[in-house]
Parts: structure tokens; sequence; C-alpha cells
């Protein structure tokens, strides 16, 4: 029950290279007019990312991964439920394997 | 318009709480089992708050990796929170800095995308999301540290991290004004970044989908709506 601390300096370094991006263009950004070009494409963020980060996690997630993740896809577009969708997926996910 | 308060942000959170019990306990597991001890979890839960970036520093710490390594890997693989800050940015205006510095503190994936449909944004109510999410990410962590001699199916609960996604994939899609861009941009990001990851594994493949997506994204609406009435 305790902290090493060469792990508490680890999870320090770590939390402070993750604190800069995650602040600093909030900070900086919410002062200024954004150009309608770069507010424009910032509004496409959201998805960009969502898709990405969802395609990179089936490629490890195995053959039942792609059954799952429809399933998750139908009950969200069919209910509009986040909270549906991670049930359908993970139940769908737990019975295929 | 009334201002939405802090409950009214910690009600919608409810989702991506449920989503983070999950992929947090199979954190929690994965954590204890390389060697941490429960303040350590507790720790890396509460003062990194990054899911994925808590997956790589775990199994680099357990293939003995040295600590810079360990630190610019999580750089790099947090580094597309540039880009989720700086798309919340134009909802925040003329908030406090020292406000928005807390609420970028933490800033995650899923809460980007719950606070991103919402104009203009309540520092409350983006507190209130926070809060929630960050706690439930932290007792999810030692939850899972707690069961970890005991769980074994990790793979199952982390699915949660996917669907998540596609829920909240979906609930993007519905509010931007073009369905069949929107749509576009998701398939062609969905597929750069397989493709990258494929091509060279690492936190890069998140970043540049992101960046040819959202850019693909422009330019069909820029293109469609032509020179004239482009602002």
């Amino acid at each position: 029950m305790e902290v090493r601390p060469e792990i508490l300096a680890l999870v320090l370094g770590c939390a402070l290279v993750t604190a800069v991006p995650r602040v600093l263009p909030l900070v900086a950004l919410s002062r200024l007019e954004l150009p309608p070009w770069l507010a424009d494409w910032l509004r496409y963020v959201p998805i960009a990312v969502l898709a990405a980060l969802l395609a990179i996690e089936l490629l490890s997630a195995g053959a039942a991964g792609l059954p799952a993740i429809t399933a998750a896809f139908a009950l969200a577009a069919a209910t509009r439920s986040l909270l549906g969708s991670v049930i359908a997926g993970v139940a769908l996910y737990w019975l295929l394997n | 318009m009334k201002r939405e308060s802090f409950a009214a942000g910690m009600r919608a959170a409810v989702p991506v709480v449920l989503g983070y019990l999950g992929i947090g306990i199979a954190a929690g597991v994965v954590e204890r089992a390389a060697g941490l001890s429960y303040a350590e979890v507790l720790l890396i839960s509460a003062v990194l708050y990054a899911g994925s970036a808590q997956f790589v520093v775990t199994s680099m710490l357990s293939l003995a990796s040295s600590a810079s390594a360990i630190v610019l890997t999580v750089f790099f693989l947090n580094l597309r929170h540039l880009l989720l800050s700086a798309a919340l940015a134009p909802a925040l205006r003329g908030v406090p800095a020292w406000k928005n510095a807390l609420l970028g503190l933490q800033l995650t994936d899923e809460t980007f995308v719950v606070a991103s449909g919402r104009r203009p944004l309540s520092p409350a109510w983006m507190a209130g999301l926070n809060l929630a999410a960050w706690s439930a990410w932290a007792m999810a962590n030692l939850a899972g540290a707690a069961l970890s001699g005991a769980a074994r199916d990790t793979r199952t609960l982390a699915f949660a991290l996917p669907a998540m996604f596609a829920g909240l994939l979906v609930l993007q899609v519905r509010i931007q004004p073009r369905l069949r861009g929107a749509l576009g941009v998701a398939l062609f990001s969905g597929a750069a970044g397989a493709g990258i990851q494929l091509a060279a594994p690492g936190p890069g493949a998140v970043i540049g989908a992101t960046v040819l997506g959202a850019t693909l994204g422009l330019s069909l609406e820029r293109w469609k709506s032509g020179p004239k009435s482009s602002r």
C-alpha cells in the first residue's frame, strides 16, 4: 500500500506531457476569434477522431469485434442510446467469445 | 437562455460512466497484475487519467522499459488531445482562463464528444461531466485492482471502449448539418486510421487519420458550397 518514488516520478512525468496538449489550446484559442476555415475544420475533428480510434480498436478485437460493433451501431442508430449501445456491444462480444 | 447546471452535466455523464466502469475495471486488473500497489493504481488513474495511456504504461513497465521511453510514448499517444482541446475552444470563449485550464485537465475522448455538440457550453455543466467521469474512472480502476486475482477476462470488459466509440460516433454524425459529408469523413478516417496503424503501428495513426479526415470534410464542404459562398 505504498507509492514507490520511481512510479510517482513516472506518473507525474506522463501526467505533465498529457496535461499540456489537453489545456493549452483550450486556454489560448478560447481568447481568439478563429478564422472560419479553422472553425469549420475543427467541427470535423470529433467524427474523424472517433472513427479512427474505433477502427484501430477493431483491428485487435478479433473476429467477434465486427458483429458486436455492428450491433452497437444499430442500437445507437435506432434508439440514440449511448448506454444501450455499450451494453449491446459488450454483451454480443461476450457471447461470441 | 438558462446556462446548464453542474447536476445536468453529471446526468449527461451517465453513459460515459458506465463505459468507464467496464474499461476502468479492465485497466485496474492489468495494473495490479503488472505489480502496481493499490495506492499506485489510484495515483495513475486519478493523476494521469487517460485510459489508453495507462494500458501502455502498464505494458511498458512489464517490459522494463526506461522511464524516458514511457513518458515519450505517452506524450505522442496523448498529443491528439491538442485537436480535441482546440475544437472545444470556440464553445468556451469568454470563460476565464483558469476555469478553461481546469476543464481541459480532465478532457478525454469520451467527455469531449459528449460536450462537443453543445453551444454555448456552460463551464459548470462541463465540470459536472468531467468530475462524474473522472471519479467513475478512479473507482473502476480500484475495483479492477481488487478483482485482479479473480478476473481473467479483461478483453470482454475492454470492449466497452469500441462500443462506446460506436455510440458516440452515431450521436456525432446525427448532429452534423451535412449528413453525407459526415458519413464520408467517418468512413475515410476509419479506413485511414486502420491503414496507418497496419503500416506503421503507433500513436501517429489517430492523429494522422484525424487530420486527413477533417481536411477531407472541410474540402467537401467548400467544394460543394462553391467559391462565392465560402464566407
